[in-house]
This record gives structure tokens, sequence and C-alpha cells, in this order.
């Protein structure tokens, strides 16, 4: 059973799937995509143990050898990725029961689960698999059903989100797969390890070079790096409050997952930073994504496109420990996926639990929320510290790494612009706090604390984003040997 | 002992949340913690003054980074003093809340058992980070007591707080750690400090000042605007907090930060230091200056407070060994006579509902008491011996002479004639002039008659009087208590 464990990462969601479009019951649905969620992290945690035991865990698809046949590889990083992916899907799906209920007409909540399924079969496969193509498959598996999840959100300016969305996709989704042809004329091959074996022989080919531009531009578009970003902030206002919370914490994650593989696994540090000097393209622009975006989604007044906004300059931190190109760096990066992943969820859930009871996610609306729904409130605060990074909470301890990472390479207004950004983060985080907080509530008193069904997913995620700012050694740690495996090339 | 110390008050906490219901058994649970915690604390001052540095590791949220407790002479003189004035200004809050029939008690005892929390844990803090952690801590717990009133102008007030206060912990003080943790390896305070031969240059003065203006709560000019907008608070979170747990627990980093962490020897030989005296010195006579433009009661005393605070960063940056135990004296000192002030300008509020000064004439005839308070504590400040403000304003001067900075002590002693130009009218006008409407021809004591603020305010007033006179014999204590670290550091 246990040989089996990277395929059955993807088999239990992906099985699941069916079953519940068929279904006709809600609530059949929902409990089968909680258990196929839990199952994925069980499958997930199982899986990080045992590469902790040994290294690698290689898995041939129907005994076909690799390279020939597909390869599912996992490493420490993808070990991570898959025990970010799964703990967020754990979290996000029994809150999905209560949440979708309100949002999404009864008789296409089996088909909600559904998508949501094959959207996380998408994500752990793209985490999973040791071949290119099938990273491509896997992306546009968990694409599509994203855009069917957006859709589904309450309005009709979710429909355009979600249209506006899968051009873009569709997009970066082609600039990937014209990056893997490119590679595959280049060396004949689709695996992995392969590809970094042979790729240093034809290091010096114009091909290899525009591969490597398609591959990154096509990622990039995928987690929503500034100046490719557009698609982000209306997706995520407009989609269901649950699948918001999910993809907010999970795809881009698992895109910056799939470009740390392309670029650091497959080409290798040494192309990446030295030839093609990758820190010096994505510096300026995670600074610029950090700074602006920062600013931007200080002047938003509906409070979901403001934390959408703060994504965006989230995936700026992420991408910064990136183009440090040192252990430190991306440690921060790994870790504050994780960290982020966390965070972002208990307030995007949050703000789920505040639309549940008032409908809006107008800051305005929110006013004198503090008294009329602690609980809710007291959780987006945990987050928004979080997010501010303030000390006992997970978002310092990636702060730390990312400051660190850039005073170890001498960079002080790195330094300094990340500082100056987590400054402007308590601005937005603030307003939101002091208008639940110390506003007289205004609204007609549909305004009560949300049901336990929300609440308790949401306060896992906040309890969490506490829990591991003061215990961080083990994410540190793992982290750490994530980012050691990814600087030293192809796992062994 | 020194897990209690935190644990108490936030135990404290829980229980006052838990009495809401009943007023009498809740302000009863707040009383027992605040004497309960001072205990703790002369208990761990026994161990440390002789010798001990008992310590406690809590969690190490990074690897090689602990959140750990550690007391040694400086922290145990602070969490003395804090803790022992908790046990006063609880009386006087209850005295004071009452009177004013403010609403939110329970969150304000609350928050001020929080707040209180924090500050033992600046106190007793064993490295940097853990410093940083209970820093914020502290900023963030006092936000709700700073914000009590809920009004536009608190709210307006509470961002100017809370906006300088992070910004400058976040944007400085954090980088000046990383920046520190990332040159020595650790960011443990040890004697001598830790960053001696790991940096050098221009670098030091660099790092020196990202620390002193990133501890905002030292309220060094220009980053005092804060101290001014906290004045919107309740009068005893003004009077504890204001003048004696945050700002001192900002002063206290500073001074925590010069001897663990850079260590005075150091800091002498580089220099590193000479640049921030003056800033020092500026906000000592500026603080003052401001102080004299002011009507209202409570701003010119926040501004008093500004000025005094720098008197304690003068004696750190003047890496001394008599600056050091000056500059921790001044600690001790300046809070029982700035409590008394507040304490009083609150009773002042509460029984006549005047807050400027020019509304004080003749108050002396009503609430003599009260004024003789003022009379003792502003004395104290000002530095008029036998009063406890006299000591460390002494060592100050000596350390000032000693470092042969002439110019230094002119400073200091003309900030001391402002001293008794802002505050000493104040008792002058209650005492010596008469009351408003009342003409000159009027009859002498005409319908005088007493009104002065509740019992409970009276008695901890009074008491914080008059340990600005029994200070006096305890001051030289704290300054012995201190030497231990700024001898070895200067030996």
């Amino acid at each position: 059973m246990s040989d089996h464990l990277p395929v059955l990462q993807v088999l239990a969601p992906l099985l699941a799937a069916p079953v519940c479009a068929l279904l006709r019951s809600a609530r059949a649905a929902g409990a089968l995509a909680v258990l196929a969620s839990w199952a994925t992290l069980a499958v997930a945690l199982a899986l990080l143990g045992e590469v902790r035991a040994v290294g690698v865990v290689s898995y041939a698809i129907g005994d076909w050898v690799p390279p020939i046949g597909i390869e599912y590889r996992v490493d420490m990083v993808n070990a991570w990725v898959l025990v970010i992916v799964g703990t967020i899907a754990s979290v996000v799906s029994p809150y999905m029961i209560a949440s979708v209920s309100s949002e999404v007409e009864r008789r296409r909540i089996p088909l909600f689960y559904a998508a949501y399924l094959l959207c996380l079969t998408g994500l752990l496969g793209i985490a999973v698999t040791g071949d290119v193509f099938n990273v491509f498959v896997f992306l546009e598996i968990s694409s599509l059903s994203a855009y069917a999840l957006i859709a589904m959100g309450t309005g009709r300016r979710a429909l355009t989100a979600a249209f506006r969305y899968l051009v873009m996709g569709s997009v970066g989704a082609t600039f990937i797969v014209i990056g893997i042809g490119l590679l595959y004329v280049m060396t004949g091959s689709l695996n992995m390890a392969d590809l970094a074996v042979l790729l240093p022989e034809v290091w010096d080919s114009r091909t290899v070079k525009v591969a490597y531009g398609f591959l990154g531009v096509g990622c990039c578009l995928k987690l929503a790096l500034f100046p490719l970003h557009l698609w982000l902030p209306n997706a995520y206002a407009f989609a269901p409050s649950a699948v918001t919370a999910f993809l907010a914490s999970t795809a881009t994650k698992v895109a910056v997952y799939m470009l740390l593989r392309f670029f650091l696994t497959i080409f290798g540090a040494p192309f990446s930073f030295g030839t093609m000097a990758l820190d010096r393209v994505l510096l300026p622009l995670a600074l610029v994504a950090i700074a602006s975006m920062s600013m931007v989604a200080v002047l938003q007044v509906d409070v979901k496109r403001l934390l959408a906004y703060s994504s965006v300059a989230q995936i700026g931190y992420v991408v910064l420990g990136l183009s440090l190109a040192s252990v430190t760096g991306l440690t921060a990066t790994l870790l504050h996926l994780f960290n982020h992943a966390l965070m972002k969820g208990a307030l995007f859930m949050a703000m789920g639990c505040v639309v549940y009871r008032i409908g809006s996610a107008h800051i305005d609306a929110m006013a004198g929320l503090g008294r009329r729904m602690p609980w809710t409130m007291a959780a987006f605060l945990v987050g928004g510290l979080s997010l501010v990074g303030v000390p006992l909470t997970v978002g310092f301890v990636s702060k730390w790494y990312l400051i660190l990472g850039a005073i170890e390479r001498g960079w002080w207004p790195v330094a300094v612009v990340v500082l100056l950004a987590s400054l402007l983060a308590l601005v937005y985080v603030w307003r939101v706090v002091e208008t639940a907080y110390m506003r007289p509530y205004e609204g007609d008193g549909r305004a009560v604390e949300a049901p336990p069904g929300l609440l308790l997913p949401t306060w896992v995620l906040a309890a969490a984003s506490i829990y591991f700012g003061v215990f961080a050694k083990s994410t540190v740690a793992t982290a750490e040997q994530a980012a050691r495996v990814l600087m030293s090339g192809v796992g062994s | 002992m020194l897990g209690l110390s935190l644990a108490l008050p936030v135990a404290g906490a829980v229980s006052i949340a838990l009495l809401r219901r009943s007023p009498n058994a809740r302000e009863a649970a707040s009383l027992l913690t605040a004497g309960a915690l001072f205990a703790i604390v002369l208990r761990i001052y026994a161990s440390v003054s002789g010798g001990g540095r008992p310590s406690l590791a809590l969690a190490e949220p990074i690897p090689g980074i602990s959140v750990t407790l550690e007391a040694e002479p400086l922290g145990v003189l602070f969490a003395l003093v804090a803790s022992f004035l908790w046990i006063v200004t609880t009386m006087y809050s209850i005295g004071y809340m009452r009177g004013n029939r403010e609403s939110n008690q329970t969150r304000y005892y609350l928050f001020f058992a929080f707040a209180i929390a924090s500050a033992m844990g600046v106190a007793f803090a064993g490295n940097l980070f853990t410093l940083f952690v209970f820093y914020e801590l502290l900023s963030l717990t006092t936000f709700p007591l700073v914000t009590h009133a809920g009004t536009a102008k608190a709210r307006r007030a509470g961002r100017v707080y809370l906006g300088i206060l992070l910004t400058t912990s976040i944007a400085f003080l954090l980088l000046a750690i990383v920046w520190t943790y990332a040159v020595a390896g650790t960011l443990d305070f040890r004697q001598g400090g830790i960053l001696a031969g790991e940096v050098a240059g221009a670098a030091v003065p660099v790092l020196l000042g990202l620390y002193v203006f990133g501890i905002g709560k030292a309220a060094v000019m220009p980053l005092h605007r804060w101290l001014p907008a906290a004045m919107v608070a309740p009068t005893p979170v003004s009077a504890l907090l204001h003048a004696v747990a945050v700002v001192k627990a900002g002063v206290f980093a500073v001074l925590k930060v010069t001897v663990y962490v850079f260590g005075i020897d150091f800091l002498a030989e580089a220099g590193a230091s000479a640049w921030l005296t003056w800033v020092a010195a500026a906000t000592i006579i500026l603080g003052s200056l401001v102080a004299l433009t002011k009507d209202n009661l409570k701003a010119r005393l926040a501004y008093s407070t500004v000025s005094q605070l720098s008197y304690v960063v003068l004696g750190a940056m003047l890496a001394s060994t008599l600056g050091v135990g000056g500059g921790g004296a001044h600690i001790v000192t300046h809070a029982f006579g700035k409590i008394t002030l507040f304490f009083c300008a609150g009773a002042i509020y509460v029984a006549a509902h005047k807050t400027e000064v020019s509304q004080m004439r003749g108050l002396g005839r009503t609430m003599p008491v009260t004024m003789a308070a003022f009379l003792i504590g502003a004395l104290s400040v000002v530095g008029v011996p036998p009063l406890a403000g006299s000591v460390s304003k002494w060592y100050l001067l000596g350390a000032t002479l000693d470092s042969g900075q002439i110019a230094l002590a002119a400073v200091l002693v003309v900030s001391t004639l402002l001293n008794v130009a802002y505050l000493l009218p104040i008792p002058i006008l209650a005492f010596l002039s008469k009351p408003e409407g009342e003409t000159a021809g009027g009859g002498p004591q005409g319908g005088t008659v007493l009104n002065e603020a509740p019992a409970w305010c009276l008695i901890a007033l009074s008491f914080v009087a008059l340990g600005c006179i029994a200070l006096i014999f305890w001051a030289d204590r704290a300054f012995q208590l201190l030497q231990p670290i700024a001898a070895a550091a200067g030996g």
C-alpha cells in the first residue's frame, strides 16, 4: 500500500470527483469531498514521512520504467507543497459545506464539489509528478475546474472574472506547453530528472533559452507575479467565499512550486542564476509587486479585493525569496508558501463568515462587527497581524528569513522595502480592524456570530498561524531542507 | 518565579474577565493580582541582588532564537517599579473610573493586566528577540486603553499611537535586530555586549541609531508624537503606562541594548553614541520648551515626560558606568515623581472637571491634599533635594562632567530651570492666587468648601507623593544594584 502513495495522492480526489457529480444529495457529495480531502492530507503526511526517511520516492506509473514511462517523483520540496495543499483542502472542505449552501444554487452543489475535487486533483498532480508534460495535463485539469468554481460565484461579475481568468490562464498554459515542447525538441525527454541531466549539454543553444523564457512567463502568469496578476483580484473577489479561500491558499502556491521546479531542478541553479540572471530579472518585479500592490490594497473598499491585492503583494515576497538566490532566501520562499496559505486562508474564511451573515464585503458594512461577530473578527485580527508580521505569528517567521537573506547578500534597500511594505500591510489591516472594532454597528441586526461550521475551520487556520509562529522549528527545518534540495539541483 | 511574573497578570486578566458581573470582586481580583505580582518580583529581586541570574526558556520559535526570560539587575529594577506602582494605580483606578462613571471598565482592567504582563516580559527578556516580542505586545495591549473613550478623537490618537510605535519598531528596530543577528550570530544579552569586533566604522553609529529611534517608546524626538497623543486615555492609563510602564520600557530597552548588546566599552571606544547624546540633549530642551507652551495639564506633563525620558537616553549614550547607573536610577525616581503629577491631574479632573492649567487658580483651597502632593511631585521632577529626583539628576550631571561634556551638563542645568518654569507655577497658582470669579475685594475664605477627589484616589496619590520623599533613601540602592552590570562592563 505504502509503495503506491504517490499515485494515491492523486487518485483519491480524482475518483471521488465523478462520484460527487453523480450524487443527487448535496450533503452526501459534501461528505465525500471532505473525506477525499482528508485522505489527501493523510497521504501527503505519509509521503513527507517517507521522504524524510529515504530521501526521494519514485513511482513508475503502470510499471513503465522512467524516463520512458511517467514517473511520480517526490522529494522534500514537493512533499512540502503536497502537505500545504492537503492541509488547506482538509480545512476548507468542511467550511465549504456551510458556506456553499448559501452561495451556490442547490442543484449545482454536487457539481460544485466535483469541480472542487478535480481542481484539488490537478493541484496535487502538478506537485507530485516528475514528468513535465504531465505537469501541463494536471495544470489544465486544475485550471479548467478553477474557472468553473469561480464562475459559480453569486452575481454576474463572477462570470466575467472567470472568463478573464480563463483567457489569461490559457495564455499561461500555452506558454508552458510551448516551453515544454522546445525542451522535448532539444533533449527528447519529458522526465524531469532526465532533463536535468541532458540539458547542461545544450545550455548554450538559443532554443533552450527561449524555452526558459516561455516557461518563466507561463508560470509567472499562473502565480500572478506583477504585472501578470490582472486576472487575480476579480477572480478572488467574486468567487464563492470557500473557493477564494481554497484557491488563494493553494493555486498560486502550486504555481510557485512549478516555477521552482522548472528553474532550479530542471535547468538548475547555476544556469538560472548564472546564465539567465534570474535573480536580477525577478528582484525588481518582486519589489514593485510588494510595494505597489500593498499600496493598491490600502485603497480598496471591498475587503475581499483588498485581501486579493494583498495576495499579489505577498507573492512578491515569495518571489523575492527566490531572487535572493540563496538557501536562506529559498527557505523564506518555501516557508512563506505555507505561512501565507495559513493566514490568507484564515482571512478569506473570516471574510466568508462576514459575507455569510451580512451579504457584503464592503468595509463600511463591517462597522461594529467586532462586537456582533467577536470570534469571526478575532480570527480576522489574528490573520491580519500575521500578515503584518507581528512576532509570534507565522508572518513574522517568514519575514525574518527574508530580511536575513537580504542582509546576508548585502541588499540593504531590499530589507528596507520589505519592512516598509509590512507597514502598508499594517495600514490596510488596521483600516478593517478599526472599522470593525471602533465604529458603532449600523446594520439591521442580521449580523450575529457565524455558525460553528464556518467558524471552526476558520479558527483552525487562525490558531495554526499562531502555533506555527511560536513553534516554527519543524516548519523551518523542513523548508530549509527543501531549499537545500532545490539549490543543489536534482534531489538525490 | 520568572514564569509566574508573566502568568500571574494573565491569570489576573482572566479572572477579571470572569468576574465582570461583580465590579467589587473584579477590582479585588485586580488588587490581589497586583499585590501578588509585587511579592513575586521582590523574591526575584532577592535572588538577583544575591548575584543570581535565574532564567527560563519558554519557546524556540525560530531555530537558534528563543523566547527566554532572564532576571538581571536592570530588569529587576524596572519590574519592581512597574509592579509596585501597578498596586497603587489599581487603587487609584477604582476611584477614578467609578468617580467618572466610565464605561467598559472590565475591558479597561483586563487590558491593563495584559499590558502589565507584557511589561514584565520586557523587563525579564533574556535576549533581543524576547524583548522585541513583548515590546510589540505592549504596544498592542495598550491600544484599547488609549482608545478607551471610543470617540473620533480617541480613534485618531490611537492611529498616531500605534502608527508611530509599530512603524518605528518594524522599520528600524526589527532591521537592527536582524542586522545584529546576521553579524553576531546571536541575540543573547551578554555582559560586555555581543557586537564588539563584529561591526566597525560607520556601521556602529548607524546601527545604534536604528536601535535608539527604533525603540519609539523612548520618545526621542522627532518620534515623540505618540506620547502626547496617548493622553486621550483615562488618566490612570496615562499615569502608569505613559509615565511608567510603556515609556520606561522604551528607555529600559535603550539601556539594555547599550549595556548588553553593544557593551559600554565598545561604544565608548567606537565613539558611536556621541551624535545621539546631542539628539537626546535636543529632546530634553525642546520637550521642556514645548511643555511651557501647553495649557492643558496632561499635555504639559506629557511633554515633560518626553524631555525626562531623554535624560535616561542621554545617560545610556554617555556610555559610562555613571551614566548607565544614573539612567537606571532616573527610571525609578522619575516614575514616582511623574505618576504623582498624573494622579493629581486625574484627581483634579474627577473632582473639579478642570483640565487646563489656567483654570487652576485657587484650587489649593478646595483640594489642599492633591495640590500638596502635586507640589512634592513637581519638586521631585525638578530635582530639589532631598526629594528622589535629585539623586538621579545628580548622578547624570556627574556623568556628563565625568566625560568632559560641559555643554551637556549645561543642557541638564538649563532643563532644570525649564522644569521649574513649567511645573511650579501650577501649585503657586493653586495656593497663592484667588479662585476664578472671586473678586479681589471678596471675603477671604468666603464659601470655600473642601472638594477633593474620591478617597481611593487620594490614598493613592498621597502614597506616591510620600514615595517621592521616602525614595531618597532607596535611590542610592537602585544605583548600587546596577553597579555590577556597569562595573563588569567597565572593568
